[in-house]
């Protein structure tokens, strides 16, 4: 039978020769992933239902990484991480990343890869919706809740459906100026925030071998705001490079069949994509940069799994280098490696965080998902008023950054930086 | 859940079309640790209170509970976030289940798996047909909605999900089916 990948993923896992969408199995997890805002609960759940001295079901299995709530005052967050810190020490776990120490690493989702703890052809669960991400790499990741977390902490396995899948074909290159996010913006505006509900969002095409591995992670990360269950790109020598570069772990990757059926299949010319913004409330409101110069910004912000890479973060500098912005622009690095990359990284022999300063951005904060999530009230960046925010995160929900009163426009680090510059949305390429 | 599926009788609380789980629980509430008792039921204190302001109060000031058993829902309803907070929230604030058209898919696995309400879903848009505080009665079992001028309305059959949903949740389906040792 033609299945697939995320069908071939699966199957595998599940140890069939073959699945097809709507079949409920009981699949074997390679990695379960969690984080402060979750993994408290998860662990509650695990020793509630499996005993207070229960073992995990795989060492290294399981990967924590705190990354929502670390540079606050709040004392529940710390108790939160208190309670990750414990639990690592009984169970002796060798993937966890602890915030204080060297080893912290900062948003889950950028630090998964960065790790490699993501590799093709693995059924990764996570306690957080933007767990879909990782099928960047090939992989089948998605997102779940404490529950479920807890019975895979358990037993290794997790009964999932296996999900439809709504294929995207991404064909050509994208002009200068545009970028990853506007695909998949574009594509969430097309089907829509519950177009791919239940449903694996499938990309390839030729388009996908101009595509970076950050580019794909962009795309994958926003599945989940179509209501896709996974976002996968089959992986391909620079991926696989990727991966072997950041684990000895072996692992066999999976690809669709050619022929292999799917609900929907959409094809994209990447070359007739431009930038574009996600109006408020929803991500799948649509509109391109240059039809909104009208809309005046408070704010800008460039962070999160979405938008906070380092390959985000130098598409920021090469439109700030040599001008000032004109609203207060927050910027926060996913990870601490971003961090670092920050003062490595040139753009034109000036390094990133040299353009920033001299663009008047304000302080750079430390790694984490910061005011992606609004998250507590001493939250950098978070939006406690009225703001008009152009954000390159994944949510622009009523509420999401803190105030209801707020409002964010989801959009490209190119565009959020040209238009911090503008202090009105803005087309990037008139600046590159 | 495990219990036979029950009647439900009471006032409906009706939101529209896309309430994402920011809306059902803001973010800032996140650092509750909601299988730390006290801390489930302050969860359920802030259910909904992220909704825009012209929203009457689902749970009222200073009360820990919601006087509606029943939310009636349009399309994708908890779409956003896989924080288990948001059915634990309703759950603890005393909702009993939520009719919606449609579902995200994360919110519905997770009403399922903890057992905390039942996710039903409508064949048409009750949104528009019912208003906040509208008597109504949900019959779990017989998958109906009835309103108070005795219209009855029919839902959908709850589906896959079944299975899970009669054992008790997750947990105890597995342990009936074998997959987990019992307690």
């Amino acid at each position: 039978m033609s299945m697939t990948i995320t069908e071939k993923i699966l199957a595998r896992a599940a140890g069939r020769d073959e699945v097809k969408p709507g079949d409920n199995i009981w699949v074997n997890a390679d990695i379960l992933l969690t984080h402060d805002v979750c993994g408290p609960g998860t662990i509650g759940v695990f020793k509630r239902e499996f005993g207070e001295d229960a073992a995990v079901w795989s060492r290294e299995g399981v990967v924590i990484i705190p990354d929502h709530y670390i540079f606050t005052k709040d004392v529940k967050a710390h108790r939160n991480i208190d309670i990750l810190r414990e639990f690592v020490q009984a169970q002796d776990l060798p993937y966890y990343y602890d915030p204080g120490t060297a080893n912290y690493k900062g948003v889950c989702h950028v630090a998964m890869p960065q790790e490699g703890h993501v590799r093709p052809g693995e059924v990764i669960f996570g306690t957080d919706s933007h767990t879909c991400t990782h099928g960047a790499l090939g992989a089948f990741a998605t997102g779940i809740g404490n529950t479920d977390a807890g019975f895979v902490m358990g037993t290794g396995k997790l009964l999932i459906k296996v999900p439809e899948t709504l294929r995207f074909t991404l064909n050509g290159q994208l002009q200068k100026g545009v970028t990853a996010k506007d695909i998949i913006l574009r594509a969430i505006g097309d089907v829509g925030v519950d177009g791919a509900t239940y449903c694996a969002m499938e990309f390839d095409g030729d388009g996908i071998e101009g595509l970076t591995i950050e580019d794909r992670m962009t795309i994958c990360n926003m599945a989940i705001e179509a209501g896709g269950k996974n976002g996968i790109i089959a992986s391909d020598d620079k991926a696989e490079a990727y991966v072997r570069a950041r684990t000895d772990k072996p692992f066999t990757p999976l690809y669709s069949d050619p022929d292999s059926p799917v609900r929907e299949h959409r094809t994209y010319d990447l070359s007739e994509l431009v930038p574009c913004v996600a109006e408020p409330n929803l991500p799948d409101k649509y509109a391109v940069a240059a039809d909104r110069t009208e809309v005046k910004l408070t704010r800008a912000y460039i962070g999160s799994c979405t938008g906070g890479k380092i390959s985000d973060f130098i598409m920021a500098a090469q439109i700030l280098k040599g001008r000032k912005v004109s609203v207060d622009t927050f910027l926060v690095p996913a990870t601490q490696e971003v961090a670092e990359g920050l003062m490595s990284e040139h753009v034109d022999g000036q390094s990133l965080v040299e353009i920033f300063a001299d663009a008047d951005c304000l302080d750079i904060a430390p790694p984490s998902c910061a005011a992606c999530l609004g998250g507590p009230l001493d939250t950098f960046g978070r939006a406690n008023t009225d703001e008009v925010v152009i954000s390159t995160t994944n949510r622009n929900f009523i509420g999401r950054m803190g105030s209801k009163q707020a409002q964010i426009y989801l959009a490209s680090p190119y565009t959020a930086a040209a238009s911090a510059v503008a202090g009105h949305i803005a087309d990037p390429r008139e600046f590159l | 859940m495990s219990d036979a599926a029950p009647v439900i009788s009471g006032k409906v609380y009706v939101v529209g079309d896309n309430i994402d789980t920011d809306q059902i629980i803001p973010a800032q509430h996140l650092n509750l640790v909601p299988t730390i008792p006290e801390e489930y039921k302050i969860l359920g204190s802030y259910a909904l209170i992220g909704l825009p302001d012209d929203y009457p109060p689902f749970v009222e000031e200073g009360q820990m509970e919601t006087a509606f058993p029943i939310v009636i829902a349009g399309r994708n309803f908890g779409c956003g976030s896989s924080r288990e907070h948001a059915p634990l929230s309703l759950g603890a604030a005393g909702l009993k289940a939520v009719v919606a058209e449609s579902y995200a898919r994360i919110f519905f696995r997770n009403a399922v798996a903890t057992g905390e309400l039942y996710p039903m879903e409508s064949q048409v848009r009750l949104a528009d047909l019912f208003k906040t505080g509208d008597e109504a009665t949900l019959d779990i079992g017989g998958g109906t909605l009835t309103a108070a001028d005795g219209t009855v309305y029919d839902l959908k059959p709850i589906g896959d999900v079944a299975p899970v949903v009669s054992a008790g949740g997750i947990f105890a389906y597995a342990r009936e089916a074998g997959m987990i040792e019992d307690r």
